[in-house]
Protein backbone atom coordinates (compact mmCIF):
# COMPACT_ATOMS: atom_id res chain seq x y z
CA UNK A 1 0.00 0.00 0.00
CA UNK A 2 1.17 3.79 -0.75
CA UNK A 3 0.40 6.18 1.23
CA UNK A 4 2.19 9.79 0.14
CA UNK A 5 4.02 11.41 3.60
CA UNK A 6 3.91 15.23 3.81
CA UNK A 7 7.28 16.67 4.39
CA UNK A 8 7.69 20.02 6.41
CA UNK A 9 10.36 22.89 5.18
CA UNK A 10 11.92 22.51 8.20
CA UNK A 11 13.21 18.79 7.36
CA UNK A 12 13.51 19.20 3.80
CA UNK A 13 17.00 19.46 3.61
CA UNK A 14 17.44 16.03 5.36
CA UNK A 15 14.79 14.31 2.65
CA UNK A 16 17.06 15.90 -0.48
CA UNK A 17 14.48 18.87 -0.53
CA UNK A 18 11.72 16.66 -0.98
CA UNK A 19 8.26 18.24 -0.21
CA UNK A 20 6.86 14.79 0.15
CA UNK A 21 7.70 11.39 -0.49
CA UNK A 22 5.39 8.03 -1.46
CA UNK A 23 5.71 5.07 1.15
CA UNK A 24 4.77 1.71 1.42
CA UNK A 25 2.91 0.11 4.65
CA UNK A 26 0.12 -0.54 6.61
CA UNK A 27 0.42 2.00 9.49
CA UNK A 28 1.95 5.09 10.80
CA UNK A 29 5.06 2.98 12.55
CA UNK A 30 5.52 1.30 8.54
CA UNK A 31 5.07 4.18 7.27
CA UNK A 32 7.48 6.59 8.99
CA UNK A 33 10.15 2.98 9.22
CA UNK A 34 9.72 3.13 5.01
CA UNK A 35 10.69 7.29 5.32
CA UNK A 36 13.44 6.42 7.54
CA UNK A 37 15.18 3.82 5.36
CA UNK A 38 15.19 6.26 2.51
CA UNK A 39 16.34 9.17 4.34
CA UNK A 40 18.19 7.78 7.53
CA UNK A 41 18.68 11.69 9.18
CA UNK A 42 14.78 11.70 9.25
CA UNK A 43 15.10 9.12 12.18
CA UNK A 44 17.48 11.50 14.67
CA UNK A 45 15.02 14.02 14.20
CA UNK A 46 11.95 12.97 14.60
CA UNK A 47 12.33 9.84 16.93
CA UNK A 48 13.55 9.15 20.26
CA UNK A 49 16.75 6.58 21.37
CA UNK A 50 14.21 4.51 21.95
CA UNK A 51 11.96 5.11 18.73
CA UNK A 52 8.87 7.12 20.18
CA UNK A 53 8.40 10.21 18.10
CA UNK A 54 9.88 12.92 19.77
CA UNK A 55 7.57 15.45 22.05
CA UNK A 56 7.07 18.45 19.94
CA UNK A 57 6.07 16.26 16.77
CA UNK A 58 3.10 16.03 15.77
CA UNK A 59 1.92 12.82 13.03
CA UNK A 60 -1.42 13.20 11.07
CA UNK A 61 -3.28 10.69 8.85
CA UNK A 62 -6.01 12.69 6.90
CA UNK A 63 -5.69 15.50 8.89
CA UNK A 64 -6.20 13.72 12.58
CA UNK A 65 -3.81 14.03 15.02
CA UNK A 66 -2.58 10.23 15.50
CA UNK A 67 -2.49 10.52 19.50
CA UNK A 68 -6.60 10.45 18.88
CA UNK A 69 -6.44 7.22 16.95
CA UNK A 70 -4.11 4.50 17.24
CA UNK A 71 -0.93 6.13 18.02
CA UNK A 72 2.09 4.57 15.43
CA UNK A 73 0.11 1.43 15.16
CA UNK A 74 -2.58 3.66 13.35
CA UNK A 75 -3.77 1.97 10.17
CA UNK A 76 -3.20 3.83 6.78
CA UNK A 77 -5.16 2.78 3.60
CA UNK A 78 -3.77 3.41 -0.01
CA UNK A 79 -3.84 6.40 -0.84
CA UNK A 80 -3.96 7.97 2.49
CA UNK A 81 -2.18 10.90 3.16
CA UNK A 82 0.20 11.30 6.16
CA UNK A 83 1.79 14.46 7.95
CA UNK A 84 4.47 15.52 9.82
CA UNK A 85 3.92 19.29 11.65
CA UNK A 86 6.08 20.56 14.40
CA UNK A 87 3.94 21.58 17.65
CA UNK A 88 3.48 25.11 18.05
CA UNK A 89 2.13 26.98 20.86
CA UNK A 90 -0.91 29.05 19.77
CA UNK A 91 -3.76 31.63 21.16
CA UNK B 1 20.27 43.67 26.82
CA UNK B 2 19.35 42.74 23.50
CA UNK B 3 18.26 40.09 21.71
CA UNK B 4 21.65 37.72 20.23
CA UNK B 5 19.71 34.79 18.66
CA UNK B 6 16.84 31.96 18.14
CA UNK B 7 18.24 29.33 20.47
CA UNK B 8 16.55 25.76 20.74
CA UNK B 9 14.97 25.05 24.12
CA UNK B 10 15.45 21.82 24.01
CA UNK B 11 18.82 21.14 22.42
CA UNK B 12 20.24 24.59 21.97
CA UNK B 13 21.03 24.72 18.67
CA UNK B 14 21.39 28.59 18.17
CA UNK B 15 19.58 29.96 14.62
CA UNK B 16 19.60 33.67 13.55
CA UNK B 17 16.85 36.45 14.79
CA UNK B 18 14.64 35.54 11.77
CA UNK B 19 11.15 34.37 10.89
CA UNK B 20 12.14 30.78 12.06
CA UNK B 21 10.45 28.74 15.31
CA UNK B 22 11.31 25.31 14.93
CA UNK B 23 14.75 23.39 15.39
CA UNK B 24 15.91 21.65 12.57
CA UNK B 25 17.53 19.07 14.71
CA UNK B 26 15.22 18.15 17.50
CA UNK B 27 12.15 19.70 16.19
CA UNK B 28 12.00 21.66 20.03
CA UNK B 29 10.69 25.39 19.81
CA UNK B 30 13.23 28.27 19.34
CA UNK B 31 13.20 31.22 21.85
CA UNK B 32 14.88 34.39 22.08
CA UNK B 33 18.13 34.94 23.63
CA UNK B 34 19.76 37.74 24.92
CA UNK B 35 23.54 38.98 25.57
CA UNK B 36 23.60 40.81 28.95
CA UNK B 37 24.29 44.65 28.66
CA UNK B 38 27.62 45.86 27.74
CA UNK B 39 27.45 48.62 30.42
CA UNK B 40 26.76 47.22 33.86
CA UNK B 41 23.60 49.39 35.13
CA UNK B 42 23.00 49.65 38.39
CA UNK B 43 19.83 48.92 39.71
CA UNK B 44 18.32 52.82 40.26
CA UNK B 45 19.62 52.91 36.69
CA UNK B 46 17.57 50.07 35.53
CA UNK B 47 14.58 51.53 37.29
CA UNK B 48 14.95 55.33 35.59
CA UNK B 49 15.89 54.06 32.54
CA UNK B 50 12.30 51.71 32.39
CA UNK B 51 10.64 54.82 33.99
CA UNK B 52 11.89 57.17 31.50
CA UNK B 53 10.15 55.11 28.69
CA UNK B 54 6.47 55.59 26.79
CA UNK B 55 3.69 54.48 28.64
CA UNK B 56 3.22 50.96 26.88
CA UNK B 57 4.94 48.16 26.73
CA UNK B 58 8.75 49.48 24.59
CA UNK B 59 9.44 51.19 28.13
CA UNK B 60 10.34 47.45 28.44
CA UNK B 61 11.96 47.71 25.09
CA UNK B 62 15.44 46.00 26.37
CA UNK B 63 13.87 43.18 26.94
CA UNK B 64 12.09 42.50 23.90
CA UNK B 65 13.35 40.71 20.45
CA UNK B 66 12.62 44.23 18.41
CA UNK B 67 14.91 47.04 17.00
CA UNK B 68 11.82 49.73 18.31
CA UNK B 69 12.05 52.65 20.14
CA UNK B 70 14.00 53.12 23.41
CA UNK B 71 15.20 56.56 23.89
CA UNK B 72 13.65 60.65 23.53
CA UNK B 73 12.77 59.84 20.30
CA UNK B 74 11.30 56.04 20.71
CA UNK B 75 9.41 57.39 23.10
CA UNK B 76 6.92 59.18 20.20
CA UNK B 77 7.75 56.35 17.65
CA UNK B 78 6.46 53.81 20.35
CA UNK B 79 3.34 55.84 19.97
CA UNK B 80 2.56 54.41 16.55
CA UNK B 81 0.92 51.47 15.06
CA UNK B 82 -1.30 50.58 18.39
CA UNK B 83 0.47 50.60 21.45
CA UNK B 84 -0.51 48.13 24.63
CA UNK B 85 0.29 48.02 27.93
CA UNK B 86 0.35 49.58 30.84
CA UNK B 87 -3.37 48.72 32.05
CA UNK B 88 -4.66 48.67 35.72
CA UNK B 89 -3.02 46.64 38.54
CA UNK B 90 -6.20 46.81 40.98
CA UNK B 91 -6.39 46.25 44.75
CA UNK B 92 -9.50 44.24 45.31
CA UNK B 93 -10.36 44.04 48.81
CA UNK B 94 -13.85 43.37 48.59
CA UNK B 95 -13.01 40.27 46.30
CA UNK B 96 -10.45 39.42 48.88
CA UNK B 97 -12.52 39.03 51.76
CA UNK B 98 -15.12 37.39 50.01
CA UNK B 99 -12.42 34.47 49.44
CA UNK B 100 -11.11 34.74 53.05
CA UNK B 101 -7.67 36.18 51.86
CA UNK B 102 -5.97 39.34 52.58
CA UNK B 103 -4.34 40.89 49.62
CA UNK B 104 -5.60 40.40 46.16
CA UNK B 105 -4.72 41.97 42.81
CA UNK B 106 -6.32 42.23 39.80
CA UNK B 107 -4.53 42.94 36.47
CA UNK B 108 -7.12 43.92 34.46
CA UNK B 109 -5.59 43.32 30.43
CA UNK B 110 -9.43 43.59 28.94
CA UNK B 111 -8.00 47.60 29.09
CA UNK B 112 -5.57 46.95 25.84
CA UNK B 113 -6.90 48.47 22.44
CA UNK B 114 -8.76 45.20 21.28
CA UNK B 115 -9.58 44.61 24.92
CA UNK B 116 -7.24 41.14 25.76
CA UNK B 117 -3.09 40.59 26.86
CA UNK B 118 -3.16 39.44 23.12
CA UNK B 119 -2.23 42.89 22.05
CA UNK B 120 0.83 42.86 23.90
CA UNK B 121 2.35 39.77 21.92
CA UNK B 122 0.71 40.96 18.49
CA UNK B 123 2.90 44.30 18.87
CA UNK B 124 6.05 42.65 19.09
CA UNK B 125 5.86 40.09 16.41
CA UNK B 126 4.01 43.09 14.34
CA UNK B 127 6.97 44.82 14.82
CA UNK B 128 9.28 42.20 14.32
CA UNK B 129 7.84 41.53 10.98
CA UNK B 130 8.11 44.53 9.38
CA UNK B 131 11.85 44.80 10.32
CA UNK B 132 11.82 41.65 8.64
CA UNK B 133 10.30 42.70 5.26
CA UNK B 134 6.94 41.10 5.85
CA UNK B 135 4.00 43.04 4.17
CA UNK B 136 1.04 40.27 5.42
CA UNK B 137 0.67 39.51 9.06
CA UNK B 138 -1.35 36.20 9.96
CA UNK B 139 -2.37 34.40 12.87
CA UNK B 140 -4.49 31.32 13.63
CA UNK B 141 -6.72 32.38 16.47
CA UNK B 142 -9.63 31.37 19.27
CA UNK B 143 -10.94 34.69 18.79
CA UNK B 144 -8.97 37.25 20.78
CA UNK B 145 -5.56 37.21 19.34
CA UNK B 146 -8.00 37.18 15.60
CA UNK B 147 -8.89 41.10 16.99
CA UNK B 148 -5.72 41.88 17.76
CA UNK B 149 -4.07 40.73 14.36
CA UNK B 150 -7.24 42.12 12.54
CA UNK B 151 -6.43 45.59 14.47
CA UNK B 152 -2.46 45.74 14.33
CA UNK B 153 -2.67 45.02 10.48
CA UNK B 154 -5.37 48.33 10.21
CA UNK B 155 -2.92 50.31 12.45
CA UNK B 156 0.14 49.41 10.43
CA UNK B 157 -0.88 49.57 7.03
CA UNK B 158 -0.39 45.83 6.60
CA UNK B 159 -2.47 43.10 5.25
CA UNK B 160 -3.93 40.51 6.99
CA UNK B 161 -5.19 37.02 7.18
CA UNK B 162 -7.01 35.58 10.27
CA UNK B 163 -7.92 32.20 10.56
CA UNK B 164 -10.87 31.15 13.36
CA UNK B 165 -12.78 28.28 14.49
CA UNK B 166 -15.93 29.05 12.04
CA UNK B 167 -18.05 28.37 15.80
CA UNK B 168 -16.77 31.31 17.69
CA UNK B 169 -18.34 33.80 19.47
CA UNK B 170 -20.12 36.12 17.49
CA UNK B 171 -19.02 39.16 19.34
CA UNK B 172 -15.73 37.92 18.35
CA UNK B 173 -15.78 37.43 15.31
CA UNK B 174 -17.89 40.99 14.55
CA UNK B 175 -14.72 42.48 16.29
CA UNK B 176 -12.46 40.86 13.65
CA UNK B 177 -14.10 41.46 10.78
CA UNK B 178 -14.64 45.31 11.08
CA UNK B 179 -11.00 46.02 10.63
CA UNK B 180 -11.23 44.86 7.12
CA UNK B 181 -9.04 42.06 7.57
CA UNK B 182 -8.81 38.73 5.44
CA UNK B 183 -11.07 36.69 7.53
CA UNK B 184 -11.41 32.65 7.29
CA UNK B 185 -13.77 30.68 9.54
CA UNK B 186 -12.59 27.30 9.37
CA UNK B 187 -14.72 24.35 9.59
CA UNK B 188 -13.07 22.64 13.24
CA UNK B 189 -11.39 23.27 16.05
CA UNK B 190 -8.45 25.68 16.82
CA UNK B 191 -6.29 22.38 16.66
CA UNK B 192 -7.76 22.28 12.97
CA UNK B 193 -7.02 25.98 12.29
CA UNK B 194 -3.56 25.72 14.18
CA UNK B 195 -2.70 22.43 11.52
CA UNK B 196 -3.86 24.24 8.65
CA UNK B 197 -2.08 27.47 9.55
CA UNK B 198 1.03 25.25 10.02
CA UNK B 199 0.68 23.88 6.56
CA UNK B 200 0.07 27.47 4.95
CA UNK B 201 2.73 28.94 6.71
CA UNK B 202 5.41 26.70 4.89
CA UNK B 203 3.51 27.90 1.58
CA UNK B 204 2.72 32.22 2.00
CA UNK B 205 5.67 34.32 2.80
CA UNK B 206 3.26 35.63 5.32
CA UNK B 207 4.24 36.53 9.09
CA UNK B 208 1.85 34.11 11.05
CA UNK B 209 2.74 35.96 14.63
CA UNK B 210 2.07 32.75 16.22
CA UNK B 211 3.98 30.68 14.04
CA UNK B 212 6.68 31.72 12.11
CA UNK B 213 7.34 34.62 14.16
CA UNK B 214 6.07 32.78 17.40
CA UNK B 215 9.37 33.18 19.42
CA UNK B 216 9.25 37.28 18.87
CA UNK B 217 5.17 37.06 19.74
CA UNK B 218 5.90 35.29 23.00
CA UNK B 219 8.60 37.59 24.69
CA UNK B 220 5.52 40.11 24.21
CA UNK B 221 3.93 37.56 27.22
CA UNK B 222 6.74 38.90 29.63
CA UNK B 223 5.41 42.67 29.58
CA UNK B 224 2.73 41.57 32.00
CA UNK B 225 5.39 40.55 34.29
CA UNK B 226 7.05 43.66 34.53
CA UNK B 227 3.95 46.07 34.66
CA UNK B 228 3.10 43.52 37.75
CA UNK B 229 6.65 43.92 39.63
CA UNK B 230 6.78 47.53 38.86
CA UNK B 231 2.94 48.34 39.68
CA UNK B 232 3.68 46.82 43.36
CA UNK B 233 6.53 48.75 43.45
CA UNK B 234 9.94 46.72 42.35
CA UNK B 235 8.45 43.68 44.06
CA UNK B 236 7.19 40.43 43.61
CA UNK B 237 3.81 38.88 44.57
CA UNK B 238 3.52 35.92 46.14
CA UNK B 239 1.47 34.10 44.14
CA UNK B 240 0.12 34.40 40.19
CA UNK B 241 -3.28 33.09 39.05
CA UNK B 242 -3.17 32.45 35.36
CA UNK B 243 -5.40 31.19 32.39
CA UNK B 244 -3.90 28.13 30.33
CA UNK B 245 -4.51 27.56 27.07
CA UNK B 246 -1.29 26.93 24.99
CA UNK B 247 0.83 27.48 28.06
CA UNK B 248 2.84 30.37 26.96
CA UNK B 249 1.88 33.44 28.48
CA UNK B 250 2.08 31.11 32.27
CA UNK B 251 5.62 30.46 31.44
CA UNK B 252 6.48 33.61 30.12
CA UNK B 253 5.17 35.64 33.11
CA UNK B 254 7.36 33.60 35.23
CA UNK B 255 10.06 34.11 32.52
CA UNK B 256 9.59 38.15 33.03
CA UNK B 257 10.06 37.60 36.38
CA UNK B 258 12.94 35.56 36.48
CA UNK B 259 14.82 37.92 33.82
CA UNK B 260 14.29 41.25 36.20
CA UNK B 261 15.55 38.77 39.20
CA UNK B 262 18.36 37.76 38.00
CA UNK B 263 19.54 41.66 37.24
CA UNK B 264 18.97 42.61 40.33
CA UNK B 265 15.94 44.24 39.65
CA UNK B 266 13.37 42.48 41.79
CA UNK B 267 14.34 40.40 45.36
CA UNK B 268 12.80 37.44 46.17
CA UNK B 269 11.81 33.85 45.19
CA UNK B 270 10.04 33.48 41.82
CA UNK B 271 6.35 33.02 43.00
CA UNK B 272 3.68 30.67 42.75
CA UNK B 273 2.81 29.95 39.34
CA UNK B 274 -0.79 28.80 39.36
CA UNK B 275 -2.36 27.92 36.08
CA UNK B 276 -6.20 28.10 35.23
CA UNK B 277 -7.74 25.49 32.66
CA UNK B 278 -11.55 24.80 31.99
CA UNK B 279 -13.14 20.88 32.69
CA UNK B 280 -14.18 21.11 28.54
CA UNK B 281 -10.42 21.49 27.94
CA UNK B 282 -7.75 20.62 30.23
CA UNK B 283 -5.11 18.80 29.23
CA UNK B 284 -2.52 20.24 31.17
CA UNK B 285 -4.13 20.60 34.46
CA UNK B 286 -5.32 16.62 33.80
CA UNK B 287 -1.15 16.09 33.23
CA UNK B 288 -0.23 17.99 36.58
CA UNK B 289 -3.25 15.75 38.25
CA UNK B 290 -2.04 12.85 36.59
CA UNK B 291 2.24 13.12 37.41
CA UNK B 292 2.91 12.88 33.79
CA UNK B 293 5.46 15.74 32.06
CA UNK B 294 3.88 15.47 28.84
CA UNK B 295 0.37 16.43 27.95
CA UNK B 296 -2.25 14.26 26.12
CA UNK B 297 -4.35 16.40 23.80
CA UNK B 298 -7.98 16.27 23.86
CA UNK B 299 -11.10 17.67 21.92
CA UNK B 300 -12.19 20.81 23.62
CA UNK B 301 -15.50 21.28 24.91
CA UNK B 302 -16.19 24.40 26.73
CA UNK B 303 -17.82 27.85 27.12
CA UNK B 304 -14.26 29.21 27.69
CA UNK B 305 -13.19 29.22 23.64
CA UNK B 306 -10.26 31.48 24.20
CA UNK B 307 -8.92 28.50 26.17
CA UNK B 308 -10.12 25.78 24.00
CA UNK B 309 -6.38 24.43 22.58
CA UNK B 310 -6.40 20.84 23.23
CA UNK B 311 -3.19 20.33 21.77
CA UNK B 312 -1.18 22.73 24.30
CA UNK B 313 2.95 23.12 22.54
CA UNK B 314 4.25 25.09 25.75
CA UNK B 315 2.27 22.14 28.22
CA UNK B 316 5.45 20.30 29.26
CA UNK B 317 6.92 23.86 29.97
CA UNK B 318 4.05 24.75 32.52
CA UNK B 319 3.69 21.84 34.02
CA UNK B 320 7.02 21.84 35.02
CA UNK B 321 6.90 25.79 35.98
CA UNK B 322 3.45 24.34 38.41
CA UNK B 323 5.67 22.09 39.70
CA UNK B 324 8.71 24.18 40.23
CA UNK B 325 7.53 26.95 41.97
CA UNK B 326 4.97 24.92 44.66
CA UNK B 327 1.89 25.96 42.16
CA UNK B 328 -0.87 23.93 40.36
CA UNK B 329 -2.65 23.88 37.42
CA UNK B 330 -6.43 22.99 37.86
CA UNK B 331 -9.81 22.89 36.09
CA UNK B 332 -13.38 24.25 36.57
CA UNK B 333 -16.55 23.72 35.20
CA UNK B 334 -18.94 26.24 33.04
CA UNK B 335 -21.08 26.57 35.95
CA UNK B 336 -17.99 27.58 38.11
CA UNK B 337 -16.92 29.67 35.14
CA UNK B 338 -20.10 31.60 34.99
CA UNK B 339 -19.99 32.10 38.70
CA UNK B 340 -15.96 33.92 38.42
CA UNK B 341 -17.29 35.89 35.89
CA UNK B 342 -20.30 36.98 38.34
CA UNK B 343 -18.06 37.16 41.28
CA UNK B 344 -15.15 39.39 39.55
CA UNK B 345 -17.82 41.50 38.50
CA UNK B 346 -19.68 42.25 41.65
CA UNK B 347 -16.82 42.82 44.19
CA UNK B 348 -14.34 44.44 41.34
CA UNK B 349 -16.46 46.06 38.80
CA UNK B 350 -14.38 44.47 36.22
CA UNK B 351 -16.14 42.26 33.71
CA UNK B 352 -14.34 39.58 32.20
CA UNK B 353 -14.80 37.47 29.12
CA UNK B 354 -14.91 33.39 29.99
CA UNK B 355 -11.08 32.99 29.97
CA UNK B 356 -11.31 35.04 33.48
CA UNK B 357 -13.82 33.35 34.75
CA UNK B 358 -11.86 30.67 34.73
CA UNK B 359 -8.97 32.35 36.71
CA UNK B 360 -11.56 34.11 39.17
CA UNK B 361 -13.03 30.19 39.69
CA UNK B 362 -9.61 28.81 40.17
CA UNK B 363 -8.48 31.36 42.62
CA UNK B 364 -11.57 30.72 44.43
CA UNK B 365 -11.29 27.49 44.50
CA UNK B 366 -7.29 27.25 45.74
CA UNK B 367 -8.87 29.66 48.36
CA UNK B 368 -11.60 27.43 49.37
CA UNK B 369 -9.09 24.81 50.15
CA UNK B 370 -7.29 26.40 51.84
CA UNK B 371 -4.22 26.79 49.75
CA UNK B 372 -3.57 30.10 49.77
CA UNK B 373 -1.89 31.49 52.97
CA UNK B 374 -3.97 34.73 53.97
CA UNK B 375 -1.11 36.82 54.25
CA UNK B 376 0.05 36.55 50.74
CA UNK B 377 0.28 38.48 47.87
CA UNK B 378 -1.52 37.63 45.07
CA UNK B 379 -2.31 38.63 41.38
CA UNK B 380 -5.24 37.48 39.61
CA UNK B 381 -4.54 37.86 35.72
CA UNK B 382 -7.11 38.79 33.74
CA UNK B 383 -7.25 38.68 30.23
CA UNK B 384 -10.04 39.88 28.55
CA UNK B 385 -13.19 41.56 28.47
CA UNK B 386 -16.68 39.81 28.95
CA UNK B 387 -18.56 42.24 26.22
CA UNK B 388 -16.78 39.78 23.96
CA UNK B 389 -18.70 36.26 25.83
CA UNK B 390 -21.96 38.27 26.25
CA UNK B 391 -23.52 34.49 26.11
CA UNK B 392 -21.91 33.47 29.42
CA UNK B 393 -23.54 35.85 31.32
CA UNK B 394 -26.94 36.03 29.83
CA UNK B 395 -30.12 34.78 31.94
CA UNK B 396 -27.58 34.90 35.08
CA UNK B 397 -29.85 37.85 36.22
CA UNK B 398 -33.15 39.93 36.57
CA UNK B 399 -34.40 42.93 35.22
CA UNK B 400 -37.43 44.70 36.53
CA UNK B 401 -39.58 46.45 33.68
CA UNK B 402 -41.90 48.98 34.76
CA UNK B 403 -44.27 51.33 33.80
CA UNK B 404 -42.85 55.16 34.26
CA UNK B 405 -44.84 55.95 37.57
CA UNK B 406 -43.46 55.76 40.88
CA UNK B 407 -45.82 53.59 41.91
CA UNK B 408 -45.19 51.44 39.48
CA UNK B 409 -41.55 51.23 40.95
CA UNK B 410 -42.49 50.52 44.21
CA UNK B 411 -44.76 47.53 43.10
CA UNK B 412 -42.28 46.25 40.65
CA UNK B 413 -39.26 46.75 41.84
CA UNK B 414 -38.41 44.65 45.36
CA UNK B 415 -35.44 46.62 47.74
CA UNK B 416 -32.79 46.31 47.88
CA UNK B 417 -32.61 46.80 43.71
CA UNK B 418 -31.01 43.96 42.89
CA UNK B 419 -30.44 44.57 39.30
Amino acid sequence: MSVLVKIPTQLRAAAGGEAEASVEGATVQEVLDGLFQRHEELRVRLADDDGSLRRFVNVYVAGEDIRFLDGLATPVSDGAEVTILPAVAGG
Amino acid sequence: MAASHLQCRECHTEYPLEALYVCERCFGPLEVAYSRPGVELSVAEWRRRIQAGPQNIWRYADFLPAAAPPGPSGRLNSRAGLPAGCTPLIRADRLAARLGLKEVWVKNDAANPTHSFKDRVVSVAATRARELGFETIACASTGNLANSVAAHGAALGMDSYVFIPSDLEEQKVLATGVYGTKLVGVKGNYDDVNRLCTELCAERDWAFVNINLRPYYAEGSKTLAFEIAEQLGWELPDRCVVPVASGSLFTKIAKGFEEWRELGLLEGELPRMNGAQADGCSPVASAFAEGHDICRPVKPSTIAKSLAIGNPADGPYALDLARRTGGSVDAVSDEEIRAGIRLLAETTGVFTETAGGVTTAVLAKLAERGEIDPEERVVLVITGEGLKTLDAVRGSFEMHTIEPTVADFEAGVPEPLTV
